[in-house]
């Protein structure tokens, strides 16, 4: 798996699955971006989406085209196709997305969904979803622009206790 | 949900502005496409101006041009130059010292949380991108999601 692609610095980049040695530069990239330390975290997601039931989950990571440059890591996407929840149908869900700081505005996250998507469709499922939180502005710009719209769910909660 | 008119104008104003930003725009194309008073365009062109969303261009072949951050300039920084999210008026606060009063705000909060979250994730390019996206699926004759 890898992205060629066509705008901007983008087409310096490499999509590829995580391995086990991105493990801590993911948790490093996720600590700078979020501030909360969640190394155990990461290493259980590794465990579960970079080496089980790889056809429909999808762990990748972005990194700089040039080999010597291997072992940086711009950014990194985790998703899986999910079914039957609540009646939906199979989907591509994403449930993290992050891009170094000192990467944005390259294309990176567009790389990253693009090639998680394109995973999603070989797999069979034509809606891919995913949930931001309101506040998160940069989030949420970045999905729409992506071209993502309103769903037909609607997230619930409620205090416990 | 409503917008007041002078929102919607200006909204479709940055959108045919910014769809050709090499062009100076005549406003009234503008009005003339939309059925808008030019009077009331003028006024929601010189707050735009005002904000640094557009320039006019004087002379002949004149008119106006997008100047804004077409990727960063979202619906609601547009709609917040004309109306107020989730203000009341004194009919809104009949009420609203009681349980049920205080209850019915919390899901009118709800709702302006959601309307402005929406207005403020979507940008002047993504509904440039909404609208060319709209015009495919119109052609190939499917449904479009947006418009």
């Amino acid at each position: 798996m890898c992205a060629a692609r066509t705008k901007g610095q983008a087409d310096t980049l490499r999509i590829r699955r995580v391995r086990a040695e991105d493990i801590p530069l993911v948790a490093a990239l996720d600590k700078r971006v979020t501030g909360v330390a969640k190394a155990p975290y990461w290493r259980d997601i590794f465990a579960r989406y970079g080496r089980r039931r790889l056809r429909e989950r999808f762990f990748l990571v972005a990194a700089p085209a040039a080999r010597e440059a291997d072992r940086a890591l711009l950014g990194f996407i985790v998703g899986e196709v999910r079914a039957w929840e609540f009646g939906s149908a199979p989907c591509g869900w994403i449930f993290a997305l992050s891009v170094d700081q000192g990467a944005r505005l390259r294309g990176v996250g567009e790389a990253l969904l693009e090639a998680i998507s394109a995973e999603f469709a070989k797999s069979g499922v034509t809606k891919v979803r995913t949930m931001v939180a309101r506040s998160d502005r940069l989030p949420m710009l970045f999905f729409r622009g992506a071209g993502m719209v309103a769903g037909p769910y609607i997230q619930l909660e409620m205090d416990l206790g | 949900m409503r917008l007041q008119v002078s929102s919607r104008i200006a909204i479709y104003a940055l959108l045919e502005l910014a769809a050709k930003p090499d062009e100076q725009v005549s406003v009234a194309a503008i009005g003339e496409k939309y059925r808008i008073s030019s009077h009331h365009l003028a006024k929601v062109m010189k707050v735009l101006s005002r904000e640094g969303l557009v320039r006019s261009v004087r002379g002949a072949g004149g008119g106006s041009q997008f100047s804004g951050n077409a990727r960063r300039v979202t619906l609601l920084d547009v709609i917040e130059l004309f109306e107020h999210f989730g203000s009341e008026d004194a009919a809104d606060k009949a009420g609203e010292a009681t349980d049920e009063g205080r209850v019915l705000r919390h899901v009118l909060d709800e709702i302006d949380d959601i309307s402005r979250a929406t207005f403020g994730s979507i940008t002047i390019a993504t509904m440039l991108k909404l609208m060319e996206r709209h015009r495919t699926d119109h052609r190939r004759g499917a449904p479009g999601r947006a418009g």
